[in-house]
């Protein structure tokens, strides 16, 4: 039976070293070309946006430039009076992703304070389900990405003691897999994104304990591809935002060696867009903030020297969570 | 991200400034404060409609020309959830034919955009607030039929069938997907996902599903997600990964036929290592054995993943000691 493992060929005249500088300035232009389109039509994601752009910014260790009294503003702004959350864009309805977003952005610009933090922790709270689940929104999507996304944020406002963390580590773990992987509800296929999502959610609540570590970690080593490349399940193509679900995953877990960092290392440098800057999904793609932030974090983790370092959990630069006393859990040898 | 699209065709839509039933409506630009820290830039016919649409969002208007806007504005932007949101406040508050709804929401996501969230979850509310899921596993089979992966449409397919009991012909159509392409990830965990919701794994479904895999990995023995559906099967078989005789022999009988998969090679030392740990001499599964086949996997059939086998070896050989030690201490 003619199936091939679906995969991609790097050229030989694919990038083999972080371009700096472009990236830098991909990152500040990116929304100012007024061809632009993709991006006009964002606004209903726009904190995250900023959460992917500024990230990766200051991975480079250029926040500096970036004008960091408007963006608290716009923050602030974007807060509902009346639930507490954080929404996308101002006039939009908070969302939990976008509460996530702007209390990372916040705390990376250590502005906290610019937040009425009891609110969005009440937020947080009121999206809780009595089986322990989180929704994203009022609406009531259930979704393990959504129990990580409220264990995040209440973690980096010092507040986890707000909700039932055991029953929401109930939920979580009944959605773990013969494999050993997560989905997004009991019985949904393992999925490299939301492995991330259950892991971190773990890695916050320090019930790592819980996961089958090795089984895991194996199956988050399948996910490398003959190129070097990852991907997010069997037989799908390689992407760079995986490289990111997975290297973390494996990180979390202790077993980052057990891939091969420098075939990896490879793709992730080979999916740069030379021209413009900005990391793409696969070579030749177009770039985007948010497979930028997450390839340049993946080199992070790889040991790339110009890169600041990572946390793995809360994917933001390593200083901030050290600055905030945080200790997500990570298993150790 | 989709493209600009709406129902009809763009070089006809008239803009909402210039319709004469919207000439008592103010606009409402949109508010990016005083700096904007992203220019956006907008076509004209996109931010008319969400001007429009943010008068009525502010006005609170419920009203067939507003749940028309909110359709013009889900076209342009199918994953802004406010939009959503509102057109089910105004479905509710005019007591609209939710059929219809159900019509127009599945041309989206059929035509549109499959890997929305936003669009799958308006259809579950309809779903819900109808109670009745008849169309909905002919919605799932036309956009698997397009990407057998997609997970929003597998998620939806289980909330259904869980919800509304709808386990019935499930395996037939699996079947057919896994003959399709047999490494379809997706539709082997909803084997284990119906197996579950239904039987359990009785000793009888343990059989059958074990032969079930056996047949698929005889096919291409390569194919990881067969291997780890075998793998999930055994893990309820109360005799482990090592003893069901069926598998270990079709595994010896594939090994000495001179096939080399990693995934059959990856089973043997997992069944190894569960003889070693458990204390046994089995002159199968041994330590010897394991080692043999870690190097030759990290040497010659998944370098990429030598340090893994490198690992592997080293644990089990651990194992063998500490059982040895063990042993030593009984005696």
């Amino acid at each position: 039976m003619a199936t091939p493992i679906k995969d991609v060929i790097l050229k030989e005249n694919a990038p083999v070293t972080i371009l700096f500088d472009k990236h830098i300035e991909f990152l500040r232009d990116y929304g100012k070309d007024d061809n632009n389109f993709e991006f006009g039509m964002t606004d209903y994601l726009r904190v995250s946006g900023m959460y992917w752009g500024l990230t990766a910014l200051e991975l480079l260790d250029q926040t500096h430039s970036s004008p960091q009294e408007e963006i608290v503003t716009y923050i602030k702004n974007c807060q509902d009076p009346e639930t507490g959350g954080i929404s996308a864009c101002l006039g939009h309805d908070p969302h939990l992703l976008h509460t996530l977003s702007g209390v990372q952005i916040l705390a990376m610009y250590d502005r906290l304070d610019a937040i009425d933090v009891e609110a969005v922790v009440k937020y947080v709270k009121s999206l809780q389900q009595p089986d322990g689940s989180f929704t994203g929104d009022k609406w009531g999507e259930v979704d393990t990405r959504f129990s990580f996304c409220a264990v995040a944020t209440l973690s980096l406002l010092k507040r986890l003691d707000a909700v039932d963390v055991d029953n929401a580590v109930k939920f979580v773990e009944s959605c773990m897999n013969f494999d050993g992987g997560f989905g997004s509800r009991p019985l949904s296929e393992s999925h490299a994104g939301l492995i991330y999502c259950c892991l971190g959610f773990l890695s916050i609540t320090h019930r790592l304990d819980l996961v089958k570590r090795d089984v895991l970690a194996w199956w988050l080593c399948e996910r490398q591809l003959p190129s070097g490349g990852l991907n997010g399940r069997p037989e799908k193509l390689p992407d760079v935002c995986y490289s990111w679900w997975v290297l973390s995953s494996l990180t979390i877990l202790g077993r980052l060696h057990w891939i091969s960092g420098e075939k990896l290392k490879k793709f992730i440098l080979a999916c740069q867009d030379t021209e413009t800057g900005g990391f793409a999904d696969r070579p030749g793609d177009v770039p985007d903030p948010y497979h930028t932030v997450f390839g340049l974090a993946a080199l992070s983790l790889l040991g790339q020297a110009e890169i600041k370092n990572v946390n793995p959990t809360y994917c933001m630069p390593q200083h901030v969570i050290d600055s905030m006393q945080l200790s997500p859990q990570i298993l150790r040898d | 991200m989709g493209e600009s699209s709406s129902d009809e065709s763009d070089t006809t839509f008239q803009l909402y400034k210039d319709r004469r039933e919207w000439k008592d409506v103010t606009p409402v630009p949109q508010d990016d404060g005083d700096q904007p820290i992203v220019a956006i830039d907008y076509t004209e016919q996109f931010k008319d409609v969400f001007d429009y649409f943010r008068a009525v969002l502010q006005s609170g208007e419920k009203s067939e020309r507003a749940l028309n806007l909110t359709k013009d504005a889900a076209a342009l932007n199918p994953a802004n959830y406010t939009v959503w949101q509102y057109r089910r406040e105004i479905l509710k508050a005019l007591n609209k034919d939710l059929n219809e709804e159900m019509d127009f929401i599945e041309k989206i996501i059929v035509y549109n955009q499959p890997k929305n969230y936003q669009v799958w979850h308006h259809r579950k509310v309809l779903v819900e607030w109808l109670q009745d899921a008849a169309k909905e596993k002919y919605l799932t089979e036309t956009v698997l039929a397009k990407d057998a992966k997609n997970y929003h449409a597998w998620q939806h397919r289980q909330w259904i069938i869980k919800t509304f009991n709808l386990y019935d012909g499930e395996l037939e159509y699996i079947d057919s997907l896994i003959s399709d392409d047999i490494r379809n990830n997706s539709a082997w965990n909803q084997r284990y996902f119906v197996v579950m919701g239904t039987t359990g794994f009785t000793e009888e479904v343990l059989n059958r599903e074990i032969d079930y895999a056996l047949s698929n990995i005889k096919v291409v023995t390569e194919n990881e997600s067969a291997w780890n559906y075998l793998r999930g099967v055994l893990l309820h078989d109360k005799c482990g990964l090592s003893r069901n005789k069926k598998v270990t022999e079709f595994c010896e009988e594939l090994y000495n036929s001179g096939n080399r998969s990693p995934f059959l090679l990856a089973l043997l030392v997992d069944m190894c290592s569960e003889q070693v740990s458990q204390g046994n001499e089995d002159p199968l599964y041994n330590l010897e054995r394991a080692k043999n086949l870690c190097n030759e996997l990290s040497e010659k059939y998944d370098t990429v993943r030598a340090k893994y086998w490198q690992f592997m070896a080293e644990t089990i050989e651990k194992k063998s000691k500490k059982e040895e030690s063990q042993v030593e201490a009984e005696n």
